[in-house]
This record gives C-alpha cells, structure tokens and sequence, in this order.
C-alpha cells in the first residue's frame, strides 16, 4: 500500500542522528513542560517555536512534535500525584489517579496512565497514517469556497459541541478575529485598527497570545489557591510495571473505546480535553467496576488517558490535510508551519512528503520513546516539583517573557503577553473558552482570504456556499452545529414539559 | 484541582464583571466596526473592500455581547458566586504585581538583571528565605539562562547597562 511505503520513506528521514537526538530532547523538554503549570502543551509549544528557526523545518517539527508528545505524558504526572491538572485534558485523570496515589499505589496509576497514552496514540497514528493521504486526496478537490467552509464548520462546531454558553465562545471567537485582522490587511495592504499605532503595524502575533493567554493566564489562575504544592510521593520501578501491565489487558474494552472517542474528538475538532471527559463517562457508565469510579480504580485513568492522547494526536490529521488544527497546541504548530513557508493542506502530501511521512514517522518513535523517558524519569519530575513555588513561578514567567520577546524581537510583545495573561485570567473565570479565541487568531486570516477569493470567483454571489453539494452539506452542517444549542434546548424544554425528568 | 470553601470576602459577583466584561467587548465590537466603516466595508470593483470581514466580525461581537448582558441580568441561571474572593485575589496580586515591575524593569536594565531581582524579590516575600540561598539562587537562574541563550542558541535577549559594561 502506498501508505506503508510513504512510512517507511518517513523512517529513512528518521534515519538522521541529529534528528533521533531532537527527538529525545524535545519528548524531555515537552514532559518538563507538561508537569509545571503555565508551561502547558500550547504555551510550550509556542516558547520553544522561535528556538526552532534555525533548524531545518523537518527536525525542527519533529522536535516540536515530541515536545507536544511529551506534555501530553507529563500532564498525567502531576494529575496523580499532585491533583494538579498539567493540562486540560488530564483533569479527568485526577479523578481516580490521585485516589490511587493517595492509597499509595501512585506507581501503578502513572504506569497505567502512561501505557494507556502510549495506546491511544499509538491507535491514533496508525489511522493517521492511512486515513491522512486518503483526505489529503480528497481535499485536493477543494476550493476557496469548500476551505472556508470547513473552517466555518470547525468554529461552529465549538459553539454547538462546547462546554460554555455559546453567546462567549462566538465572543471569544470573534474577538479572535477581530485580532487577526489587526494590521495591514494582507489583499490590499491597508492598515486595519492600529488606531495610528505605528508597532501594531505586524499585528498580534499568535505565539504572544498564546502565551500570555495559556501561560500567564494559567500561573494566575493557580495563583489564586495560594502556594500549596504538597504531593504524593510516586514509587516506580520495573517490578510496579510489570504488575500494572499483568493487569491492564483486563480493561482492553475501556481502552479501545477510550481510541475510538478520542480520534473522533481530536479529528473533528473537539480536542483532547472532551475526549476525556466522555470517555471517563462512558467507561464509568458501561464497565462492571463503574460504580468504584472515583475512588481509585485503574480503569478510570485508563479511560481518559488513551482518548486523550488519541485525540491530541489525531488533531494532527485535519491539522495537515486540511490546514484545519484540531486543537490549541495543533494551531500552534499550524502557525509554525506557516512561518516555514510551508502551506498545510492537501498540496503539502505532494510537494513535501518528507517532511509529512518524516513527520509521522517520528510520531510513531516519538510516542515509544515518550513511554520509555517517561517511566523511568517520573521520580526526578516529582522531585522538580517539591522545589517551592516562589522560585518555580518567576522562573516560569521569565521563560514566559523570554518565549515572547524572542518571537520578534520586540520588547512591547511582552507587555502584550501580560496583558493577554490578564485576559486569559479573566477570561477562564467567566467561562470565555480560549481555543475558539487562539484557533481564530490562527486561521483569521487564511479564512478571510478564502471567504475573500470565493466571494470573487463568484462575483459576489453568496450562493456560492452552497452552490454544490459537497460545499452546501458542510456549510449546513456547519449552521446545524452553530444553532445546536438553541436546538437541543428546544428539544429539552419540550420533553420536560410532557415528561418528570430526574434533576441532573 | 483543589476545591476550597471560600467563606466571605467575596469581593465582587461573578455576575457583575461578567455583565462588565460583556459591556467591554460590545465596545470592542463597536470600535471594531466603526474603523471597519472608516476603511470601507462594502464592494469593490474586485472583491469584498478592505474592512468587509471585520465589520461583520464586529457586528457579530456586540450582538452576542448584548446577549450575554441581557442573560446575566434577566437569566435564569444566575451565577451567585463571588467572581474572587479577596484572599485568592491577594494570591494573585503577589505574582501579578511583581511581574508587572519585571517586565517593566526589562526594558531597562535587561532581562538577566532584572528576572534577578524578580527572583530574589518572590523568594523573599512569597517564600522567607534565607539572604544567602536568595543571593545564590537569584544568581544562578538568570546566569544559567544566559548561557543557554546568548551563548549555546546564540539568540539575544534584551540587555541592560551591566551587559554593555561587561562587553556583550
């Protein structure tokens, strides 16, 4: 199969040392990242983006990748041992991981968390790698039209599929927008909304945001339950492996929905975070041990763990076939792509199949070499932890400052940064969602530009959206899921009348 | 996460800085549209003018804006929390004043120097050190950092006067 071959040409790029020792680096610094708040995967990401510039664009994405790989393992660590969510998406790993850790069996959830990550991903690329030249092929038949309406599909779906009211995820959205339009409009060269501003003349550029937004942001919101950082001690070693993996197969069920949930979350754009909420729902709904949930059972870090790691990696499917990011971290990696020079979508299968099968190649390394770094430096990780958060926190700001100033060289993006991290803060506590926010930062411009260019290749001609079928059923879907909320509310309010529903 | 009860010193609703918040972004979407106006937001001869995508952009921010005012004050689900209490929003201020300073001192004397003083600054109100680990650790950090960036990845960061006097 042409796939397989395309993969094993991957390899061969792997095959450079220099790009094996990017690796390593970059899974250690992307665990590093994933344990200490305000470094998450996305802020991370984007700190460590303009250290990569003078790297050629394969090793740097490599590095990149493993660094994302690495947040996502590392995010598990402090879940189980501190009750601290090293990401979002490991929230759902506190659940059952810090009872376990409580009742001194720390060893056994962090192996299970990680063989679960290992799992999940490990499912997720091998359907990447099949499934990607297939959408690659597919999208190859898109035009401006049917790209914007992609897009339009992503955002509407995080107002239909999100958490928070959809009234502040289309704000956040918008005001993403409104930021990326910011600057010289890049069709006529015009300045938008610099107010006579002569530095806003490059506009708001996406790394500062997301730094300011997820680093910043995330120390404050830590901040605020004051500088407790007391955890559980964590014993692993080979003989607490050997006996987790003894029992993991028991929950290959839980595991492999847990895949399943995850793919479709990470390649649709939901992202990591609501796979793991629902797979830890269904799992404690549909498994016999359901009901122990939340009280130390390894299936309930089994659950969240491999959707979670599925999802972040499946993000990476619409991320380079249809230059759609799946999640924050993937937008992130998006616009490093862009500042390559490398355009992602379906033409980059064609013209850059090394850097995509070199890219994927390394996902499948990348996420072995995660698992082995990771199990056997745990102890180290929680001991960084132990060191007092009054020397961990200005550290993690200065690398904060550091990440945005090297961006552009520019000294105003760092008082930029700190007022994103205000915003960010803000934000989070009204329940304004902030990947809307960054993904708009990302792709504003491109959307603009293809909404741009359909609206002449027809004249001006709205229609256009839905003048074939392929455009008109994703733009349909995409008002479908954009006017959800107001649906399933309808539909709720109407069962409610005819029917005595339990209080949820 | 940890789930502490916070009783009194509640300093202000949630509901109130959302209603706040709001208001704030209908202004931003009014600004929006109103410099989207100035730049033209109809058609050109080739194509959408220059401030046709933000506009609606703008629009679409004070609608929804307006929304979410109208449901915080006549909603049903009222949020009755405080939106900070007083103790964490004194959690806050400790980083967030001292790092307003940094990043203002950065300018200055350079981000070695004053990510220095940053450090020391937070070790010693925030932690009670002892002088002496301040000194050694508020030393270290910045001197480690500057190995790693102005002479391993060769990427030059702000400096200040005692940079130039030592000949970077």
């Amino acid at each position: 199969m042409e796939a397989l071959s395309s993969l094993i040409d991957g390899f061969g790029v792997l095959g450079d040392p220099a790009n094996i020792m990017y690796m390593f680096i970059g899974i250690t610094l992307g665990v590093l990242i994933g344990v200490l708040p305000g470094l998450g995967g996305a802020n991370g990401v984007a700190i460590l983006l303009p250290l990569t510039f003078t790297m050629s664009p394969t090793s740097a994405i490599i590095m990149l990748s493993c660094i994302y790989w690495g947040a996502l393992f590392g995010g598990a660590i402090t879940s189980v041992l501190f009750n601290i969510p090293g990401e979002p998406w490991s929230v759902a790993t506190t659940f059952d991981g810090y009872p376990l850790a409580q009742q001194g069996r720390a060893g056994e959830a962090l192996t299970a968390a990680f063989t679960s990550s290992f799992v999940g991903a490990l499912i997720a690329v091998v359907i990447l790698t099949f499934l990607a030249p297939l959408v690659a092929d597919f999208a190859l038949e898109f035009g401006p039209a049917e790209l914007f309406a992609v897009q339009l599909l992503t955002f509407c779906s995080f107002v239909g599929m999100g958490k928070e009211p959809p009234f502040k995820t289309l704000a956040a959205m918008m005001f993403g927008f409104a930021l990326a339009a910011v600057g010289q409009d890049p069709t006529t060269g015009q300045l938008r909304m610099t107010f006579g501003w002569y530095e806003l003349l490059r506009g708001f550029d996406f790394l500062i945001a997301v730094i300011g937004l997820f680093g910043i942001g995330e120390i404050l919101l830590t901040m605020e339950e004051g500088l407790a950082f007391r955890g559980k001690s964590a014993k692993i070693n080979p003989r607490i492996v050997l006996q987790t993996w003894a029992q993991l197969p028991r929950y290959w069920v839980t595991a492999l929905r847990g895949a399943i949930v995850g793919c479709w979350m990470g390649i649709t754009p939901g992202g990591a975070t609501p796979a793991s909420f629902m797979s830890y729902g269904l799992a404690k709904r549909m498994s016999k041990r359901g009901p122990n949930f939340g009280n130390g059972e390894l299936e309930g870090v089994v659950a969240p763990e491999t959707a979670a790691h599925a999802a972040g990696t499946s993000a990476l499917l619409p991320m380079l076939t249809l230059g759609i990011p799946g999640s924050p971290t993937a937008a992130v990696l998006l616009g490093g792509l862009l500042i390559w020079g490398l355009q992602p979508g379906p033409l980059l299968f064609i013209e850059q199949p090394d850097f995509v099968w070199g890219l994927i190649a390394s996902m499948y390394l990348g996420n072995v070499a995660g698992l082995i770094v990771v199990l056997t430096t745990v102890p180290l990780f929680a001991a960084i932890l132990r060191i007092p958060f009054s020397i961990i926190a200005p550290v993690i700001v200065t690398i904060c400052a550091v990440g945005a100033y090297t961006v552009n060289n520019a000294l105003l993006d760092m008082s930029f940064m700190l007022i994103f991290g205000v915003i960010g803060y803000v934000f989070k506590k009204l329940n304004y969602p902030l990947a809307p926010l960054v993904l708009a930062l990302v792709l504003g411009d491109m959307a603009e530009s293809n909404f741009r260019n359909a609206m002449v290749l027809s004249d001006g001609n709205v229609s256009i959206f839905w003048s074939n079928g392929l455009v008109g059923s994703i733009c349909g879907l995409a008002v479908f899921m954009l006017f959800w909320p107001a649906i399933s509310a309808g539909l709720r309010h109407l069962r409610g009348t005819t029917s005595h529903l339990p209080a949820e | 996460m940890q789930d502490q009860e916070h009783t009194g010193g509640g300093l202000v609703s949630a509901r109130a800085v959302d209603i706040v918040v709001a208001l704030i972004m209908v202004g931003i979407g009014a600004l929006v549209m109103a410099d989207s106006l100035r730049l033209g937001a109809g058609w050109a001869e080739d194509g959408p003018q220059s401030g046709y995508f933000p506009f609606y952009i703008g629009l679409i921010i004070v609608v929804v804006s307006l929304g979410t005012v109208a449901l915080a004050v006549f909603g049903r689900k009222q949020n009755r929390d405080a939106f900070v209490h007083s103790v964490q929003l004194r959690h806050v201020l400790r980083v967030l004043a001292p790092t307003v300073g940094f990043i203002a001192l950065i300018g200055l004397i350079g981000i070695y120097v004053a990510s220095a003083f940053f450090i020391g600054a937070s070790m010693r109100w925030l932690g009670r050190f002892r002088w002496r680990t301040i000194v050694v650790v508020s030393i270290a950090v910045p001197f480690a950092l500057f190995l790693l960036f102005e002479i391993w990845f060769l990427v030059p960061l702000p400096k200040g006067p005692l940079e130039d006097f030592l000949g970077y």
